[in-house]
């Protein structure tokens, strides 16, 4: 097939390429992250020994604010592709929906990951 | 296409858990940052939250969590090597270290709680 590619294919190979592009972030994110929380668990956690070791850590808080903007790019176009494949339900108020759960998914994010890390 | 023989591919099973665990953590996500958002108003409403999780079967869903987020890290970096630096030939030994690096994660969590 030859020809320019039309917006619906152009618009889905930019989605198939932003979720390579996350998953290569959240790999590294998610390894850390891992560690993080087996090694946060030893001894069992308290609240001011969590609070105590993460308000003002800046260089986490940067961390995780990646962290957020890449999940809310990857897990939205994974869902999409998804209801894509298992259901007939195509188009625009798809394309929101998954819009909209990656708007969620910031400001979820970005709420949890200031009151522990700012 | 032979698709019984398709699905009794290692491959197909690695898919069904890449697309089910990214399902279920997709999920869990808005929750835990909600959970976290607001527990974190204070030490002693983190403290009661903490407190909650102390429950046997929230510590069991934890460690599926765990084992969630990394068998999906684990099957999403073998997709990324099979789909940008073409490692066909190595499917079936990515497959078994991808389960294999899900489980370790899981039995070092299981190990650091201390239960």
């Amino acid at each position: 097939m030859s020809g320019p590619l039309t917006d619906a294919v152009r618009s889905d190979l930019r989605l198939w390429l932003a979720q390579r592009a996350s998953a290569a972030v959240l790999a590294a994110c998610v390894v850390v992250h891992l560690a993080l929380i087996i090694y946060a668990v030893r001894g069992g956690l308290s609240a001011a020994a969590i609070l105590g070791r993460t308000h003002g850590s800046l260089v986490w808080l940067g961390f995780y604010l990646v962290f957020i903007a890449a999940v809310a790019v990857h897990a939205p176009i994974g869902l999409r592709q998804i209801v894509r494949e298992m259901t007939g339900w195509r188009g625009r108020s798809l394309d929101a929906v998954a819009a909209v759960f990656a708007a969620l998914l910031v400001v979820l994010g970005v709420r949890a990951v200031w009151g522990l890390f700012a | 296409m032979n698709l019984s023989g398709h699905r009794a591919h290692a491959s197909y099973g690695a898919f069904v858990v890449h697309r089910l665990s990214g399902l279920a953590l997709a999920v869990f996500l808005p929750a835990h940052f909600w959970a976290l958002g607001t527990a974190i108003e204070g030490a002693a409403t983190l403290d009661g939250f903490l407190k909650w999780t102390d429950q046997p079967l929230v510590k069991l869903a934890e460690i599926g969590l765990v084992v969630l987020l990394a068998a999906h890290f684990a099957g999403g970096v073998r997709l990324l090597a099979l789909e940008f630096l073409g490692w066909r030939a190595w499917q079936k030994t990515a497959v078994a270290a991808s389960a294999g690096f899900s489980l370790a994660a899981g039995l070092l969590f299981l190990l650091n709680l201390g239960l």
